[in-house]
């Protein structure tokens, strides 16, 4: 019986030849993650577990990103046990303000994350990292501080969903959609416990950024994990951004799978997650009106460069709609200053949108966008349960780059060929 | 392990940011967190909760983000022990490392009802209902998972070497 992609990397990073669905295994980690949420309950941890010194400086990363640049008094308190700790511990990649970005689209930049990794981060997208075929997991923070104190995790071996992709996707359609439509399919937890694995001919017409945003929303539909098959445009991604080699691990022929999902990708239509769960999904022909007051354009999921490309080309020479409220947050610095150096962040102000630094910000209702009661936002982000991004009574839509741009211009949830 | 408490019951789905919203997440104070549980489905929850009661609900509890706040914050509650048809991984793992006790069942979940007196004896795998006189089976956790939960934690489980 062979092994799964997820299971070829838990096994070599257990030291073990072979590992099966349901075994406990204690895994070797490549990299540690925590935010400035997460770190500081991990960090009371790791000082609980009396060890002197993290395991790896260079393995452990923290990202000020959630509440940064800090909101109130007790979130710069928090940034500042993260800093002091890291500054202690003289841990390398730390990101503070000015170097931070949203820590699921900084890591991959920063070339932290190759292919064949076995990563942990408190933070449930960190499923993210399996866009570049690495094993990538979200944990708590207590997993996280056994994490910096001795470099492991343990796993219970998931079993898998693997998911052919054929086809091409079509004009105005991105990555975004089809993950959507999986969790619509599949429902909240269709993944629970388990692997996604994407496979097949339809990956190459899918860029890194709509296979990051897929292996982003995995935890959406429950996964442990969501991971792609390694091809030229992952090890042309990971030559671009990181010095070290990836290892490349490849399911078995005889890889046990639990169901295979077949996809055409030219069969996906814009797909909307209505409130207040992420598998309640509609397509934008099937829907009436429904009057918006305000778009967010960021978040791990949707802030690349790619997704405020597709925003700015619908937006460009148009206006924001009376009443409508946008905001476009770039995910990363880098991004922030590619986007400038384009236009793209020009097309957005001069359309009567906002841009702010990175930060998770609005996301999870932590600032810089927050709802009133009864009021709906159609938001490129991840959750859109009750309270999420602010009063209980508010709504998320959640939504691609290109709907959630035309539904600005428009004032109401819209297709992008409406506006065009 | 054995717990007896009475019951607060909900359904399906519920995801982390209602048992604690984000915007109290500029706190990691075990009292605080408590003091907000459960706000946004239920405003009800932090005035009737009392010391070892037994929160029953459906499937993937605690669905979302990987905040450990949650499981502090149900555990600060007072809360003994979660009894759901399925967890959401990570807070099943997170639960595992803090020391709070959860446990899945389908049919006690289905059976059990809001104020039903529950024991709970999770070494012998069985939760008795004292208002109905039912019993209910479920399964003894992994040897692994088992160390954690003597240990009371992976922080302690790593501080006496159990794991290393």
């Amino acid at each position: 019986m062979g092994m799964t992609m997820t299971q070829k990397i838990l096994a070599a990073h257990a030291g073990l030849d072979k590992v099966e669905a349901g075994q406990l295994v204690l895994v070797n980690l490549d990299l540690v993650l925590g935010n400035d949420i997460t770190s500081p309950v991990a960090i009371k941890a790791f000082n609980q577990m009396g060890k002197d010194n993290v395991f790896d400086k260079e393995k452990v990363t923290m990202v000020m990103d959630h509440f940064a640049p800090n909101k109130d008094i007790k979130a710069a308190q928090q940034c500042m046990m993260c800093r002091d700790f890291c500054g202690e511990q003289e841990i390398t990649n730390f990101y503070d303000v000015g170097q931070m970005g949203i820590e699921h689209a900084l890591l991959p930049e920063k070339g932290l994350v190759v292919s064949g990794d076995a990563v942990i981060g408190a933070d449930s997208h960190t499923c993210t990292y399996g866009a570049l075929g690495a094993f990538s997991t979200g944990v708590g923070s207590t997993d996280m501080a056994c994490g910096m104190a001795i470099g492991k995790a343990w796993f219970k071996v998931p079993s898998a969903l693997k998911f052919e992709l054929k086809g091409k996707l079509n004009k105005y359609i991105s990555g975004k959609d089809v993950i959507l439509h999986i969790i619509g399919m599949i429902g909240v937890d269709g993944a629970l416990y388990k692997s996604m694995e994407f496979v097949g001919e339809g990956l190459a017409s899918l860029s890194m950024a709509d296979r990051l945003c897929m292996a982003n929303m995995a935890i959406e539909a429950g996964a442990k994990n969501g991971i792609f098959a390694v091809d030229d445009i992952t090890r042309a991604y990971v030559k671009a951004h990181s010095n070290r080699e990836p290892v490349v691990y490849e399911a078995d022929a005889d890889a046990v799978y639990e169901k295979t999902y077949v996809i055409d990708l030219s069969e996906i239509r814009h797909t909307v997650s209505f409130p207040h769960l992420p598998e309640n999904t509609h397509t934008t022909d099937e829907i009436d009106e429904i009057k918006i007051q305000q778009v967010v354009i960021g978040s791990c999921t949707n802030g690349r460069l790619e997704d405020l490309k597709a925003a700015a080309e619908i937006m460009q020479g148009k206006q924001v709609a009376k009443g409508v409220r946008c905001i476009v947050i770039p995910a990363t610095q880098k991004i922030y200053l590619e986007a400038m150096e384009a236009g793209y962040l020009k097309t957005f102000i001069e359309c009567g949108a906002v841009v702010s630094t990175p930060t998770c910000g609005p996301c999870l209702g932590g600032h810089m966008g927050i709802l009133a009661e009864h009021e709906r936002a159609v938001a490129t982000t991840n959750r859109n349960f009750i309270g999420r991004m602010g009063h209980t009574t508010s709504e998320i839509y959640l939504a691609s780059p290109e709907v959630a741009a035309a539904s600005a211009i428009t004032g109401k949830i819209s297709a992008p060929e409406e506006v065009l | 392990m054995k717990m007896t408490g009475k019951v607060i019951k909900y359904g399906d789905n519920v995801d982390t940011d209602v048992i604690i919203p984000a915007r109290y997440l500029n706190t990691s104070d075990h009292k605080e967190l408590a003091s907000h549980c459960m706000e946004d489905l239920d405003d009800t929850f932090t005035k009737r909760v009392q010391q070892g009661d037994i929160m029953v609900a459906g499937w993937n509890f605690g669905c979302g983000s990987s905040r450990e706040h949650a499981p502090i914050a149900i555990k600060a509650s007072g809360i003994s022990l979660v009894i759901a048809k399925s967890f959401a991984r990570i807070f099943y793992r997170n639960s595992i490392n803090i020391g709070l006790a959860i446990v899945e069942s389908e049919k006690a979940s289905d059976a059990i009802q809001e104020g039903n007196v529950i024991t709970a004896d999770l070494d012998n795998g069985i939760l008795h209902n004292e208002t109905t006189g039912e019993d209910y089976a479920v399964e003894p956790f992994p040897a692994f998972i088992q160390t954690i939960i003597e240990n009371g934690g992976l922080v302690e489980s790593i501080k006496n070497g159990s794991i290393k």
